[in-house]
């Protein structure tokens, strides 16, 4: 899933500080499992925006409303009603949904409340952990299931590098190194001897080189 | 032979060859080059250019290497993969050639955390396997990495790095094997202090007979002092420092710690010239090129030879 953190308070206050009707807007999909920008971060948002508006002596008009899916036009446009009822809106999905919305409502200023961060997986209770770069090319077929454009700090396709000490990576202790995994995975494969093939150099178009990327089923698209 | 490299005609000629290294300086002055390779030159057959060492900015390795070529000596432009993507990296070799540099070294480079530019993106559009690879291919098939012909081929010399001490040890062996396929004529260490350990690798080297098909440089660092000794055992990345090595300059007095380092450096020197395999010595004398020549005459490594 993509992940994303909540954006500092005062960051928030600063963008809505020109308005009194906000408009929030939460997300029921990857950011509510990561904790960022569901329906509950939502209701705790706008009780800490109510808050502050207090303290400055000023009054503040929050209509909460989290949607199915921020990243998707038909949920957006549940939006339409409220829209013209609030001087901002003020997104807690990914940077998708956030766009998905300001591209429907072109005069609403649309502000983030979150931080994107990155695709990955939860490693536990409260603990998610970058898994893939999107590359668009999937090389774990040959690396063990384990990615080495994600997790590996200098994406090698060729690793590990000098820098691996006591199995973890050259830039933290706590950051494992993603061939150290590789490796070991692919001896309780029994794979070790693809260890020795080359992978050549990498072809980033289908990751973002080409420029923005985009699908279209033919099949489905309308 | 397929370069003009002076690197590749003493490997060639089956004597020990000697290169060592210089730092260029955090800032346009090229003086400072010229000092340090100054130091070096009646002593090794190749000066090694350090590119943005521990991801810190410095002069340009291919500026500074220009700087030494000019000076009638032979360096070894380091490129690491961090900073630059395969235009940067075919423009700058290419810009090299024409300038007479014909040795190069192929690196990953320390990831940007450890410098002055924590901040900074790093490139890494291509690994040292690639990296080794494209070179290769520039020299022997002519061509770019896209594919198109190269009116005027850079003839490197290509070299690469190795670390021994680092883990998974048993990959170690296995990664230069790569190295090797990728195209890579020779290798220099990481700095040597577990000497065991190195044994050790190069048994593997050899074993899979790695050793005729790359000539390896064993990498010598003397320690100036037990606190740097410390330092690097602590601080500096896959580095291998055995307690012995502190325990030995502590027993000295801090005015005899430099002298005692550069005598360790010189028995490693000799300990290892025995290993079957080894084909000379990368001497990284870190801000204390001065001692290079000492270090090498000592050794009797001095005087190079001829070619």
């Amino acid at each position: 899933m993509i992940t994303a953190e909540q954006k500092p308070i005062q960051e928030i206050i600063q963008y809505i500080a020109p308005y009194s009707r906000i408009l929030l807007v939460g997300c029921n999909e990857c950011v509510t499992v990561c904790a960022a920008g569901g329906r509950k971060e939502v209701g705790l948002l706008a009780s800490a925006l109510h808050l502050n508006s207090l303290k400055q002596g000023k009054t503040i008009d929050i209509k909460e409303i989290t949607l199915e899916r921020q990243c998707d036009p038909e949920y957006v446009e549940e939006l339409a009603p409220y829209i013209d009822g609030a001087d901002a809106v003020v997104s807690m999905a990914c940077g998708c949904g956030v766009q998905s919305v300001a591209g429907r409502f072109k005069t609403s200023p649309v502000f983030p409340a979150v931080n994107t961060r990155f695709m990955g997986a939860s490693l536990g209770q409260g603990v998610w952990a970058e898994r893939c770069k999107g590359c668009g090319d999937c090389v774990l077929g040959i690396t063990g299931g384990i990615c080495p454009v994600a997790r590996c700090s200098k994406h090698l396709f060729n690793g590990p590098c000098g820098g691996t000490s006591n199995g973890q990576c050259e830039i933290s202790p706590d950051v494992d190194c993603a061939w150290r995994l590789i490796w070991e995975r692919l001896k309780e494969l029994g794979m070790e001897n693809r260890y020795e093939d080359l992978m050549n150099a990498k072809d980033w178009r289908p990751g973002g080189a080409a420029g923005p990327g985009k699908i279209i089923r033919e099949d489905l698209a309308q | 032979m397929n370069t003009e490299s002076r690197l590749e005609k003493i490997l060639a000629s089956g004597e020990l060859a000697v290169t060592s290294e210089c730092g260029p300086p955090r800032g346009a002055l090229p003086e400072k080059v010229k000092e340090k390779s100054a130091l070096l030159k009646d002593h090794v057959d190749g000066i090694n250019v350090t590119d943005n060492q521990t991801a810190m900015v410095r002069m340009s390795s291919f500026a500074a290497a220009v700087i030494i070529k000019q000076m009638g000596l032979d360096p070894i432009m380091q490129m690491v993969a961090r900073d630059r993507n395969r235009l940067a990296m075919q423009s700058d070799i290419i810009g090299a050639y024409a300038f007479g540099i014909n040795t190069m070294l192929c690196l990953s480079g320390d990831h940007a955390k450890f410098g002055d530019h924590p901040m900074a993106q790093g490139v890494f559009d291509l690994d040292s396997v690639q990296m080794i690879n494209m070179v290769r291919r520039m020299r022997d098939e002519e061509t770019f990495q896209g594919g198109a012909k190269i009116d005027g081929a850079p003839k490197m010399f290509i070299g690469a790095a190795a670390n021994p001490f680092a883990d998974p040890f048993e990959l170690r062996v296995m990664r230069l094997a790569k190295k090797i396929k990728a195209g890579v004529d020779f290798i220099q260490t990481q700095c040597i202090f577990n000497l065991d350990k190195f044994e050790e690798w190069m048994k593997g080297v050899t074993d899979r007979g790695l050793d005729e098909k790359v000539h390896i440089l064993a990498g010598i660092t003397p320690m100036k002092s037990v606190g740097m000794a410390r330092y690097m055992k602590n601080k500096v990345p896959g580095m291998d420092i055995p307690d012995a090595v502190i325990k030995r300059l502590e027993g000295v007095s801090k005015e005899q710690q430099p002298e005692e380092g550069i005598k360790m450096a010189v028995e490693s020197i000799e300990r290892i010239k025995a290993i079957k395999g080894v084909h000379g010595f990368h001497i990284m004398a870190i801000e204390w090129e001065e001692k290079v020549p000492q270090i090498v005459e000592q050794a009797g490594l001095y005087p190079r030879p001829a070619v």
